[in-house]
């Protein structure tokens, strides 16, 4: 019924570089960020549960298990917001030349490095938790 | 691959009549979460997330409570058409190809559906 010959994504026929890292790694995250949307969900119907089922399920959270995937959801997060404004740009025809699709690969580095700073450290200055 | 257009190929690929459209709604979702996310990551930060009280303050004021249900829509569908492709990149094998469509499906349906039904509950104080 489905052939081998679909279209695919351009990404998966071409040489190996660094851009192409964060290319697969934009994929990588939207995935990390799918399961991440379902524990947000759950987050949320937790609270619509009442104060007990609440307070069950942030201390579930709280596990360090779930504290290390939460610390790789907020990497993943910051990388796909920061690659998927760059992928915006690129839809917008802007930004395609090589030197700017290298340097807005490097800005994506440094803006990912100063979000996760950023709420990390307000995380860890407030009380610890994570959304 | 052949770029030949026709019935049969037309009957084998959904996609060859939804693909430009799914790629549209993929960009406008991105660019309506862009916002979202920013204003979610915000709330959060200053609301403190293990306070139970606090959360469901946030939660019923009204602006809150439309703008999260937006988050939620708006990030269901743009994740869900995102997973579509990782599938249709990775899995050849038709079978499961369908079976993995339908989960991804089914999984984001229940939980917006779900989450939607919370936010609302929560705001117009009917589950307590």
């Amino acid at each position: 019924m489905l052939e081998r010959s679909r279209p695919l994504s351009p990404f998966l026929h071409y040489r190996w570089q660094y851009t192409n890292t964060l290319s697969i790694l934009h994929r990588v995250t939207g995935i990390a960020l799918a399961g991440g949307y379902l524990l947000l969900m759950c987050w949320l119907m937790a609270v619509a549960q009442g104060e007990v089922a609440y307070g069950r399920f942030v201390d579930r959270l709280a596990h360090p298990l779930f504290k290390v995937l939460l610390a790789l959801g907020l990497a993943s997060f910051a990388h796909h917001f920061c690659n998927g404004l760059r992928h915006l740009f690129w839809d917008a025809g802007l930004g395609l030349e090589r030197r700017e699709a290298r340097r807005s690969a490097w800005m994506v580095v440094v803006g990912v490095i100063l979000i996760i700073a950023l709420v990390g450290s307000v995380l860890h200055f407030r009380d610890g938790g994570m959304p | 691959m052949t770029q030949t257009s026709g019935l049969g190929r037309i009957l084998r690929q959904t996609s060859a009549r939804h693909g430009a459209e799914d790629w549209w709604t993929q960009r406008l979702t991105a660019l309506a979460l862009v916002p979202l996310t920013l204003w979610f990551c915000v709330s959060m930060l200053l609301t403190p997330a293990m306070n139970y009280f606090a959360v469901r303050a946030w939660m019923t004021r009204p602006w809150n409570t439309v703008l999260l249900v937006a988050f939620i829509l708006v990030a269901a569908y743009h994740s869900y058409l995102g997973l579509r492709v990782v599938v249709e990149d990775y899995v050849h094998e038709a079978g499961m190809r369908i079976a993995l469509m339908l989960l991804i499906r089914f999984v984001y349906m229940l939980s917006a559906a779900g989450a939607v039904l919370a936010v609302c509950a929560v705001a117009f104080g009917g589950i307590a």
